[in-house]
Order: C-alpha cells, then sequence, then structure tokens
C-alpha cells in the first residue's frame, strides 16, 4: 500500500508540471493586453514599456514561465495588478472561502443523493424509483445560477429569511462559525449541492441496480445470509465506486463555483477568478487558476487512492 | 418406502409473470431418496434452473407464482419465509453456482464468505468458523489452503475459483446440494477433476445431489437417476442405466443421438430438429409433438399420460402408455 502511495505520487507530478504550463499558456493565449486595465488610457509608450518590464512582460513565453513557476514553488504567485496584493494571500483566502462551500454543499449533497439513488437502486423499476431518476435529471439539468437568483428572490426578497450577498454580515471576508455567518452559507451552498445530489443520485441507483441483479446476491441469498446481510455486502461493493464520483464532485465543486459564487457575491475562488477575467488581472489569473487546478490534481490523487485502499480489486504492488 | 424422501415434488407449476407470462415448470412430479445423485438433463429453457432456485426459493417473489408442493425431508418449503427459510437455505439445501466468477462476491475473501454462512447457521465465532472454511479448502483440495483463505476470488483460477464455491456450499454439510452446470464454465481437464471431486465428496457426506446438467457424458458420470426434462417438464426418468440402455421417450433418443461420440467424419451429424416451445401459454398437448418424428394425432389432442415401466422407470409419452394401439390412429381424426 505504502508503495502504491509513493507510485501515485510521483505519477502525480508531471500531471501537475503540465497543468501549470496550460493554465500559463491559456491565459497569455486569451486576448487583450492586461496594461490597458491599469494604465491610464494616455499613458505614453516608455511609461507602458516600463510597466510592461516591470511585471516581467516583456521578456519571451518560456523564460517567463520558468520565472512564474520557479517564484510558484517557493510559494510567491507574484503581485496582482489590480490591487498590489500578493496573489498567493488573495488565493488562500479566496480558496479556503470556496472550500468552506463546497464542503458545505457536499454535507448536504452527498447524503441526500447516496439515500436517494440507493432506495431507486434497491426498488428499481417502481414509483419510487422514477421519481427519484425525475428528481435526479431536474437537478442535473436545470442551471443553477437561475436556481440561485429564484431561491434568493423566494428567501432573501419575499420572505426575508436569508441573507442573498456575501459571506458574512457586513461584507466581512473574515469567517467565523456563528449564527450570522452561518446564515449567509445556507442558500450559496443549497443552491451548489442540487447538481451533485443529481449525479450521486442518478450513479449510485445505477451501481445498486446492477449489483443487486448480480448472480452473487442470489448466491448470498442461496446461502442463508438474511437481508440486512446482502445489504452489506451491497454496499461494500458499492463503496468504491460511489466514494470516486463523491471526490470528483467536491473537486468540480470548488471550481465550478464561479457562477453560483458571482450570484450570491461568495468572496470565493471562482468570484476570484470572475474578477481577475474581467480586469484582466494576469498573476492572479494565473495564480487562481493553478491552485484550483493543483486542488483537482490532489482530488482525484485521494480519489485513487483510497479507492485503491477499499477495492481489493484495484492492483496495489 | 419407509424412509422420508429427500425431496418430493408434487405437481409443481412455476409461472413467470411480466410483459410476457412463461410457464416455466408445469406440473412437475418427483421424488429423489437420501443420499442420492439425480442427473437432471435438457436443454436450455427446458426449466432445469428454475427447478433449483425453486428449492432454494431463489424466484423473485413479485414475479413469480409457485403452484403445488415441495418437500424436503417432510417439510413444504413453498411456504418457509423470513428466518424460517434463511436458517434452511445453505444448511439443509446449497446450491454451487455455473459461473463461480460470478457467484462469489468480489470483495470478500474465500474464507470471510466460507465463515459468514458458518456463522450465521452454527451460530459459532468468527475463529472457529474460519477453522472451519480452513477445513473446507483443504476438503475441496486447494493448495496451500491458508494462503488461499485471504485471496480475493479475482486472485484464483476457474476451478480454484469452482472448488471454494464447493467449499462453501459444502461448509454446513447440507443434506441436499445443487449443481447448477458446476463445470460448464471450466476447461476440459478442470471439469473432470471437479466431476470427480463432487462425487468424493458425496459419497464422504451421504448428501444427496442434484447434478443439472445439458451434457449427456456428465450426467451418466455421476448420476444414480436421470430425469430429462422438456419444457418444463420431466419425460422421462429412471436410473441411469435404464434411462442409457433403454431410453424409451422419443426425445431421450434424440438427445442421446445428438452426441458427437462415436460421430463419423464426413456424416451428417444427428440433431433434433426445431426447437424447444416459448412455454407461453400452458401446454395442452405434448410439448415434444411438433418436433417428434413419432407424433401421433393423439398427441396433439392432450398431455401425455405417465407410464411407469418398473423399477423406478417411467415415461410420458403416448406410444409408451398400454393403452396405445397403433390401429386406434384410424379411430381419430387426423
Amino acid at each position: 500500500m505504502f508503495t502504491y502511495l509513493v507510485r501515485r505520487l510521483i505519477y502525480v507530478l508531471p500531471v501537475a508540471v503540465g497543468v501549470s504550463i496550460i493554465c500559463f499558456l491559456l491565459v497569455h493565449i486569451a486576448p487583450g493586453d492586461p496594461l490597458t486595465a491599469i494604465m491610464p488610457v494616455d499613458a505614453t509608450a516608455e511609461e507602458q514599456a516600463a510597466m510592461r518590464s516591470a511585471y516581467g512582460l516583456d521578456k519571451p513565453l518560456p523564460v517567463q514561465y520558468a520565472i512564474w513557476i520557479g517564484k510558484a514553488a517557493m510559494g510567491d504567485l507574484g503581485k496582482s495588478i489590480a490591487t498590489g496584493r500578493p496573489v498567493a494571500d488573495e488565493v488562500f483566502t479566496a480558496v479556503r472561502n470556496s472550500l468552506l462551500l463546497a464542503f458545505s454543499a457536499s454535507v448536504i449533497a452527498f447524503p441526500i443523493g447516496l439515500f436517494l439513488g440507493f432506495l431507486a437502486g434497491y426498488f428499481r423499476d417502481t414509483i419510487f424509483d422514477r421519481l427519484v431518476t425525475a428528481i435526479a435529471i431536474t437537478g442535473v439539468s436545470v442551471p443553477n445560477y437561475w436556481l440561485g437568483i429564484v431561491l434568493v428572490i423566494i428567501f432573501s426578497v419575499q420572505l426575508g429569511w436569508l441573507p442573498s450577498m456575501g459571506a458574512g454580515p457586513g461584507g466581512s471576508g473574515e469567517w467565523t462559525w456563528d449564527y450570522a455567518h452561518v446564515r449567509h452559507l445556507i442558500l450559496p451552498a443549497v443552491t451548489l449541492a442540487v447538481v451533485p445530489i443529481g449525479i450521486v443520485a442518478r450513479t449510485v441507483r445505477a451501481l445498486v441496480g446492477d449489483i443487486f441483479s448480480m448472480d452473487f446476491v442470489q448466491a448470498l441469498y442461496a446461502k442463508g445470509l438474511r437481508h440486512g446481510d446482502v445489504l452489506r455486502h451491497v454496499v461494500r461493493n458499492a463503496a468504491p465506486t460511489a466514494l470516486s464520483v463523491m471526490g470528483l464532485q467536491l473537486g468540480y465543486l470548488l471550481g465550478g463555483s464561479i457562477l453560483i459564487e458571482t450570484v450570491f457575491n461568495w468572496p470565493g475562488s471562482g468570484f476570484l477568478l470572475s474578477n481577475a477575467i474581467f480586469q484582466r488581472d494576469l498573476p492572479l489569473l494565473q495564480g487562481t487558476i493553478l491552485i484550483l487546478s493543483l486542488f483537482f490534481v490532489g482530488m482525484n490523487l485521494i480519489v485513487d487512492v483510497a479507492q485503491a485502499a477499499i477495492d481489493p480489486r484495484i492492483k496495489r504492488s | 418406502m419407509t424412509e422420508t424422501p429427500l425431496v418430493e415434488f408434487n405437481a409443481l407449476k412455476v409461472r413467470f409473470k411480466g410483459e410476457r407470462t412463461v410457464h416455466a415448470i408445469n406440473g412437475l412430479s418427483l421424488s429423489m431418496q437420501q443420499g442420492e445423485t439425480l442427473g437432471l438433463l435438457g436443454e436450455s429453457g427446458s426449466g432445469k434452473s428454475v427447478t433449483l432456485k425453486t428449492l432454494l426459493r431463489l424466484l423473485p417473489p413479485r414475479r413469480s407464482e409457485i403452484e403445488g408442493s415441495v418437500r424436503v425431508n417432510g417439510t413444504d418449503i413453498t411456504t418457509l419465509s423470513g428466518r424460517a427459510l434463511s436458517a434452511y437455505r445453505g444448511r439443509e439445501v446449497s446450491m454451487v453456482f455455473q459461473e463461480p466468477a460470478l457467484a462469489l462476491d468480489p470483495v470478500y475473501t474465500i474464507g470471510d464468505q466460507i465463515a459468514e454462512t458458518v456463522m450465521r447457521h452454527k451460530g459459532i465465532g468468527r475463529h472457529a468458523a474460519m477453522d472451519v472454511a480452513l477445513d473446507m479448502l483443504t476438503r475441496v483440495r486447494i493448495p496451500s489452503p491458508e494462503r488461499r483463505l485471504k485471496n480475493y476470488p479475482h486472485e484464483m483460477s476457474g476451478g480454484m475459483r469452482q472448488r471454494a464455491m464447493i467449499a462453501l456450499a459444502l461448509a454446513c454439510r447440507p443434506k441436499l446440494l445443487l449443481a447448477d452446470e458446476p463445470t460448464t464454465a471450466l476447461d476440459a481437464t478442470v471439469q473432470i477433476q471437479i466431476l470427480l471431486l463432487l462425487r468424493e465428496l458425496q459419497r464422504e457426506f451421504g448428501m444427496g445431489v442434484i447434478f443439472v446438467t445439458h451434457d449427456i457424458g456428465v450426467a451418466v458420470e455421476v448420476s444414480d437417476r436421470i430425469a430429462v426434462m422438456y419444457a418444463g417438464n420431466i419425460v422421462e426418468t429412471g436410473t441411469t442405466r435404464d434411462v442409457i440402455k433403454n431410453p424409451r421417450h422419443p426425445y431421450t433418443r434424440g438427445l442421446l443421438a445428438a452426441n458427437l461420440h462415436g460421430a463419423v467424419k464426413g456424416e451428417r451429424l444427428d440433431a433434433i430438429p426445431g426447437s424447444p416451445p416459448a412455454l407461453e401459454e400452458l401446454p395442452s398437448a405434448c410439448s415434444f409433438a411438433p418436433r417428434c418424428a413419432f407424433a401421433r394425432p393423439q398427441c396433439l389432442s392432450g398431455l401425455p399420460p405417465v407410464t411407469d415401466l418398473g423399477d423406478g422407470h417411467s415415461v410420458a409419452c403416448v406410444l409408451e402408455h398400454p393403452a396405445f394401439d397403433e390401429r386406434s390412429r384410424e379411430a381419430l381424426p387426423v
């Protein structure tokens, strides 16, 4: 198991390097000059050139990449062009807020998804199964930013129960676990949970339905096991796949919440990213994408290792 | 007979409901003595596997209807449920499945899977149950059984898996073992080893065995008696010797002829023309008549009578009935 872990860690390295190159290139391929956003319109050519060399933008791309990645490895992602603050600090705060939102959404979504999916798979081809399938398809298909707006209209505007903006009272960036802050978390977390509920429910339904129709389930009954014991076997068989789906969903939630964070003004990585895009804040954009991508790579690693740990069919040696 | 029969089917009918109704078993009656090995022979779809699954009550309860009675050691098992049913399964009667790769749980070790059933039925602890599992693996002659106990099914070869499956089925010393084509999925050389092992264990434990197969050679090899199934019923039954040497039902004769043994190269192989009926309706006449070279008008007008030929040899065919008279053909409308 340990050698497997080490080998998987080594495999991650080239992936991480590839991801960083793509992050870097994507940002440079995107149209628009980052300087136009911060320079006065009437800046002279000399002033522009000075600014360009100050940010290292006058050097060839490979050199820029080498400098950037070298510093990034030391924890320095440069300074934000728009705010002048260190990118690492901005990304750190934002990612922490996004993680909070992603985990909260997972805590809502995974138990509901697992529960609905398991029951639908168990009662396959019954009315309950069709109901769950309908819920799952709706959850996956409804645009979640639209749903977010609808929830804001109902619960914030009409009923006035919950706040609709920010991560705390007065738009403060500092998170604490108190009622005033948690109130801000509810709407975005619920909105974000809808898609993973659908995906987890659908996957688990298919999984459990397939396992129940396998020969070994009949063989378990044939050797005299009670219903509860058979369910335990089914759960154990379904666990590795269910776990990997949930792990990947958590990764998606972290990076894919841009729209939700924008709708709710949640100061997370998605919010930061969309600001960085609109302000052509190159270092901030690169840094945020890099950190999010590495999180996703890391999540995949965790899922693979966890799967190998609980599924004997995956070769560990 | 004074001894309670091990198994007694009495006019068993099994019907599957759903989009299409299928009459899988149609009035099957058969009895089997303690310690006997019965070869259940027939084509795919003749109801062999359904018969076995009925014995273990493995048919989906919502979609199947069972009529008639099935007694195992005198108890009607068609009415068992809940605790009594799970106490019966695996302890009184257990089953070796056709495809051990699919019938073993892929994420539990072999040892765990055997120990689990022993713990359930014998009420002993995990440690003692593991000892039983080890003993069983030794009995089915799996090499280095201590190590295999910790193996997962995918870490074993096909023959080894089937041995493990047999060890699992016999761990609680059932009085009846159901073997559903246990050698079909295996290599020819491994097939013979598994057959010999089953026969040896059957003698050692003195249990009854119902051995389902479509291979006459296999049936002859292992069984004391043979029952030939067609379209959800038994068309002929008797001692292996009687059925092979003196087959009376045209279907049995056809099966014996449709065999590669002794075939001459270049000559056309014998085969039974046509295919088995779909059984969407309850048969009201001889199901084999449409494919039978000896069919008479009577065959299509009613169910064939069962004739006892003595010595436990019986056949369900008009031609063998004492009342049958060739001249009666003229008397009947064609």
